[in-house]
């Protein structure tokens, strides 16, 4: 059966499928967020071997694609036996990789806090979790809003990847209009302008924070 | 009964991941040389404005930061054969990757343009120096020196990111990794020797940066 599409039709496709990457998007992030407050627990914790292993989880994240790490995940859980359905697969595997760049950007705002906050609040005989609460993460979060905002468009944009293994967001959506429809021109058009309205105001706003934090703290 | 994983089954294949690796690091080469180069005419059109160049280069930079690179590559692939162009699949893979890092270079590059000291120039321009020699020595060289270990990130991404250039058929390590699993039906242990595999592409690429880096880009102390 042919089908007709006027471009209102794809457009109104396409919008249902943006609306999966959104979710997918706020998702991977939330959860990444959480995951990567984790990491970089470990990651600067003094238990010597959760460091080491929490160094090779970052760099294991950031060193290989993240098309590898969403086969892994997918072909990994059914090696269980459990059939995986493609979102949950994708929300898996983009929380990993939110974890370990999230962690990585939170890492670098914890040490740019000078050492003497540490010998200070060592010095009231905080523990090492009271240092991170009420001194260090407090100052810490202040120079992480802009770079932690500005990656949230990494995420976004990571969430076309998705389509590869069968998650029917934006870019998957735009394939198979491309395909109904024979203009693949105006489909990926619309599907590119479509990412650029989700990440335009996310980069613009990153850019803003930076130049207000970059202000005030200096 | 528990799964019994058969890593030989990958290793029968061993040939053709050597060869998508070669690929894929070709692929990247090619991408990073003309990626950074365009970079550079960016980054000088955008720092000191020349028109109408720099806002040409402005929305450039923010179309390509702002959607994902495997849209990019899909457009170019299927959708600008509609416009007559027609791209074979290693052709569109480069341009992608050339237009994705050229576009993150150009920000980059123009940071550390934006970070050469004014009287740096001066002090050339009185040596009577010429304009080319002024830019090359003096404003370029410097710069890339500064900004060389956030490019050298940069074309690393460039790199993982070439894996989806698979799903238009370019025969890189993800394309050889997906044909192996088609064969063994060991998806899993394929593909975790392929994300080994690229992780050691990732080292290794970081490590020729960095010695490239050392060698040629960054500032030679003079002798006092």
């Amino acid at each position: 059966m042919m089908m007709e599409f006027t471009t209102w039709d794809i457009v109104r496709n396409l919008m249902f499928g943006a609306l999966w990457t959104l979710g997918l998007s706020v998702t991977a992030f939330v959860l990444g967020g959480i995951v990567g407050l984790l990491v970089l627990a470990g990651r600067m914790g003094h238990t010597p071997w959760l460091r080491k292993s929490m160094r090779g989880y970052i760099e294991f994240f950031q060193g290989t694609p993240l098309l590898m790490q969403l086969f892994l995940v997918f072909f990994g859980i059914s090696l269980a036996g459990i059939d995986v359905p493609a979102w949950l697969a994708a929300a898996i595997g983009l929380t990993f990789f939110t974890s370990a760049y999230l962690a990585e950007i939170w890492r670098g705002c914890v040490e740019a806090i000078p050492k003497g906050q540490w010998e200070a609040s060592a010095s009231l005989a905080m523990s090492w979790l009271q240092q991170m609460r009420y001194v260090v993460l407090p100052q810490a979060l202040r120079i992480a809003v802009a770079p932690t905002v500005g990656f949230s468009v990494q995420v976004v944009k990571g969430t076309a990847v998705t389509s590869i293994i069968g998650f029917t967001e934006l870019t998957k959506t735009g394939g198979s209009l491309a395909n109904a429809t024979f203009q693949p021109f105006l489909v990926y058009g619309l599907v590119a302008a479509g990412y650029f309205i989700l990440c335009y105001p996310l980069s613009l706003y990153a850019a803003s924070l930076e130049r207000k934090f970059h202000g005030s703290a200096h | 009964m528990a799964y019994q994983f058969d890593f030989l089954a990958v290793g029968e294949y061993a040939g053709q991941l050597a060869t998508g690796a070669a690929s894929t690091l070709g692929l990247t080469a090619i991408g990073a040389v003309l990626g950074v180069g365009l970079g550079v005419l960016g980054a000088v059109s955008r720092a000191w404005k020349l028109k109408p160049f720099n806002y040409i280069f402005g929305v450039y930079v923010e179309a390509i930061r702002n959607t994902p690179f495997l849209v990019q590559l899909f457009f170019i692939f299927f959708g600008l054969p509609a416009l007559g162009v027609s791209l074979s699949e290693w052709t569109a893979a480069i341009l992608a990757m050339v237009l994705n890092l050229g576009a993150y270079s150009t920000e980059i590059i123009r940071a550390g343009i934006q970070a050469t000291p004014r009287g740096q120039i001066e002090a050339a321009a009185s040596l009577a120096m010429t304009r080319a020699q002024i830019f090359l020595h003096v404003v370029l060289r410097p710069a890339l020196g500064k900004v060389w270990p956030a490019l050298q990130s940069q074309i690393i991404i460039v790199m993982l990111g070439s894996s989806v250039c698979s799903q238009i058929a370019a025969e890189e390590l993800t394309f050889a990794a997906n044909f192996i699993q088609s064969r063994n039906f060991r998806a899993f242990e394929t593909y975790v020797v392929t994300a080994l595999l690229y992780l050691m592409l990732a080292y290794f690429v970081r490590w020729l940066l960095a010695k490239f880096g050392e060698r040629f880009v960054s500032r030679r102390r003079v002798a006092a």
